[in-house]
């Protein structure tokens, strides 16, 4: 019957207009990682209470993250027909009388409103969709980021959710489905950028009767948060582009792999494919057709090179994290020996809006071959740290200086590190370099998967690129001795320049180290590994020289006492 | 402090047993495991090979690959510092001394008397708020090294 989906739906929307309506106000507190960090959850009892000892009636949704980390715990309030309202930074002390002015008094306090979104003003506060962070924003992915509460089903669907993949069960051939990707230009998000319609071509190709769609959200880079960040606050996005991927493949299992320990967007994503097989989104006979498909969440222990695509596999076969040879590639041999798919969280995501409003929709966004948006993590030295969506073509600049905020503290940029610790840094000289793949690539410092931390001038070069390679040295795998040594190695003689002791030939010497790295390991993580010092060098090779030769660190970073965590842990 | 595992073989092949999804392997049983009883007592590695039918010496294997699997009894509360690039920059070295100082160690690792153990994360996942540190699976966000020192003096005052 495929008029069980309109009557779902149907029934999702009633039930979504009356979150607020009455009398019967609706608050929002964002409870992604960012928002528990921030205090979230005892705000959210410190509300609880208040309306309880004024008997005051409210519909409470925990939601995700708006973006607005800086403004972290954030609480928003929607009385019956009006706007959302938002207050930054609320504490427990604050609830009493956000309560009393809003909810008793109807007229919510000026000096603790951050600002509003939505249609129905309220008079003189700010329009938060004209904020510096908000303004430049195209939110694909993280259309309902914040907005919608990832617990419940019925609120995705209420906007917009599962009607791709409605559209394309009931309507589209795989074929067609593919067909609609490609034409978008979507490339994978989580750090090659390789074209997302032809990597699902290997797998469709394939006649094997067992293939998988395997999304990864190890995530464990340092500076990104933006995977967790969307299942925190959206898993059915991922859900539902999953399935979409296992329709346009014709692959019928999916795995979501999860670092264990960050229990929020665990629970939020086990909820949701609980709740999407509940309402036959997923399962067989998906919409009365003859397509299915399974999905389940596998964890992993703390290991960063379990996010390379081989060793994903392993672990969810339950070994030790280690890359495999390629050939055979995943297409044709991958997880349990069967022809297998990996994507990334974000590149996932974006697939339910590209076929609910066509690949040329998406193609008309960003530039060149960099099409859509891009999910970026902004954190470090900056005013308005925060997950924020943004179209290609935006330079750096605009990004540090605009969306957020600038440099906190009354300082000047140094430098910024993009890309997770395998990436690179750009200099405060280079902020005309647009968001593109291919641009950034260009000078040294990828998107990857789209985290940037921002660094003043008070930092030392050389010290964040020593943590860097301590980062790395501590997550090499093991299992190709260029990358376990030669990071080692890197970070011997990156500790010696730290603390001024450097022997001449080090610069040489780190160079030959990082070409063997680059020849003779077998994943990304020591091919890649020595891309860090690489672009440090570039950019900042004075203050290396002033290190050597001169023996003294600029910034006196180096000079103070130190704690390495990795003198530690070896 | 090292003293042997106090629970039953029983509840250590419950806690395989219940696994609800679909996949158990040996990883997800060694996790399964330390979300039950808190560690990895020497009997559970042999319960995870007899579950999953491999040898003791694969299942250490494992074990021994994931930096967050413990081997010592669990202690009474969980420290975890972050040092990941964000927090680094935003000053996690001093925050990673104050957390030690109050604890009373020299580097990361279990106190004497199994009050708390403290680990240095590389990344606990809400960089917008960095320095972060986490006490018992809850966050604390943007925290000066003073704070973190207190708000891991505290779990020694009871």
């Amino acid at each position: 019957m495929p008029d069980d989906f309109q009557q779902i739906k149907a029934q999702a929307e009633e039930k979504w207009a009356s979150l607020a309506s009455g009398d019967t106000p609706h608050i929002r507190v964002g409870t992604a990682l960012c928002g528990k960090a921030a205090g979230g959850l005892a705000v959210i009892e410190s509300i609880r209470r208040e309306l309880q000892s004024r008997d005051i009636h409210a519909t409470i949704s925990e939601v995700g993250c708006m973006g607005l980390c800086f403004a972290e715990p954030l609480v928003d309030i929607t009385m019956p027909g009006g706007s959302r309202v938002f207050y930054a930074g609320v504490t427990s002390d604050a609830v009493p009388e956000i309560i009393a002015s809003h909810l008793v008094e109807k007229k919510p306090d000026p000096d603790l409103v951050l600002g509003l979104l939505g249609e129905n003003g309220t008079g003189d506060f700010q329009d938060l969709a004209q904020h510096p962070m908000m303004k430049d924003q195209v939110r694909i992915a993280l259309r309902n980021a914040g907005t919608i509460d990832p617990y419940d089903i019925h609120q995705y669907v209420a906007n917009g959710g599962y009607s791709a993949l409605y559209k394309a069960v009931t309507g589209m051939t795989p074929e067609e489905v593919l067909e609609e990707v490609n034409k978008s230009g979507l490339r994978g998000r989580g750090g090659a950028a390789f074209p997302t319609a032809t990597k699902w071509s290997f797998l469709a190709r394939s006649t094997e009767p067992v293939k998988y769609i395997l999304c990864n959200c190890e995530e464990g880079d340092p500076g990104a948060f933006n995977d967790k960040g969307i299942l925190d606050s959206d898993p059915h996005t991922l859900v539902e582009g999953m399935i979409l991927a296992g329709y346009a493949t014709g692959a019928r299992f999916g795995y979501i792999f999860i670092r264990h320990g960050h229990e929020g967007p665990i629970e939020r994503t086990q909820t949701a494919v609980k709740q999407a097989r509940e309402l036959g989104f997923l399962g067989d006979n998906i919409f009365e057709s003859d397509f299915g498909f399974h999905l389940e969440v596998a964890l992993t222990g703390d290991s960063y090179v379990s996010g390379e695509e081989t060793a994903l596999m392993e672990a969810i076969e339950g070994g030790r994290a280690m890359p495999r040879y390629r050939p055979p590639f995943p297409a044709q041999v991958g997880l349990f020996g069967k022809p297998s798919n990996i994507n990334n969280v974000k590149t996932l995501s974006y697939v339910p809006e590209i076929i609910r409003r066509g690949g040329d929709w998406f193609a008309g966004i960003g530039q060149d071959r960099s099409k859509g948006t891009a999910i970026l993590c902004l954190s470090g030295d900056l005013v308005h740290p925060g997950m924020v969506e943004l179209p290609f073509g935006l330079t750096l600049g605009d990004v540090v200086y605009k969306v957020a905020g600038g440099v906190s503290g009354d300082r000047k940029l140094k430098l910024l590190q993009t890309g997770g610790p395998l990436g690179g840094v750009l200099g405060s000289a280079q902020m005309d370099i647009p968001l593109d793949f291919e641009a950034m690539a260009g000078v040294g410092a990828i998107l990857g998967s789209g985290g940037i931390i921002a660094a003043a001038d008070d930092s030392c070069a050389v010290d964040l690129t020593r943590s860097l390679i301590a980062f790395c040295q501590y997550e090499s795998c093991g299992k190709c001795f260029p990358c376990r040594l030669g990071m080692t190695h890197l970070l011997e003689v990156l500790e010696r320049i730290c603390e001024l002791r450097s022997l001449p030939g080090d610069l040489e010497l780190m160079r030959k180290v990082g070409q063997d790295m680059q020849a003779g390991s077998l994943c990304g993580h020591g091919q890649l590994g020595f891309n860090p010092v690489a672009s440090a060098l570039r950019y900042f090779g004075d203050e290396f020289e002033e290190h050597m030769v001169n023996r003294r660190c600029p910034t006196g970073v180096c000079a103070s006492e130190r704690y390495s965590p990795v003198a530690v842990r070896r | 402090m090292k003293e042997g595992f106090r629970g039953t073989r029983e509840e250590l092949k419950e806690a395989i047993a219940a696994q609800p999804q679909g996949t158990v392997t040996v990883l997800s049983s060694l996790l399964a495991v330390q979300d039950a009883v808190g560690y990895l007592p020497g009997e559970a590695i042999e319960e995870v090979a007899s579950y999953t039918q491999t040898t003791v010496n694969d299942v250490w294997g494992v074990a021994s690959f994931y930096t967050n699997f413990r081997v010592d009894p669990p202690c009474s509360h969980n420290v975890e510092v972050c040092w990941g690039a964000t927090c680094h920059v935003l000053g996690a070295m001093k925050v990673v001394r104050a957390v030690l100082e109050a604890a009373g160690l020299e580097s990361e690792g279990d106190v004497p008397g199994g009050n708390a153990s403290v680990r240095l994360n590389t990344c606990l996942g809400a960089c917008s708020q960095g320095p972060v540190i986490s006490i018992d699976h809850g966050l604390y966000g943007k925290v000066s090294p003073g704070e973190a020192g207190r708000l891991v003096s505290k779990l020694f005052d009871a």
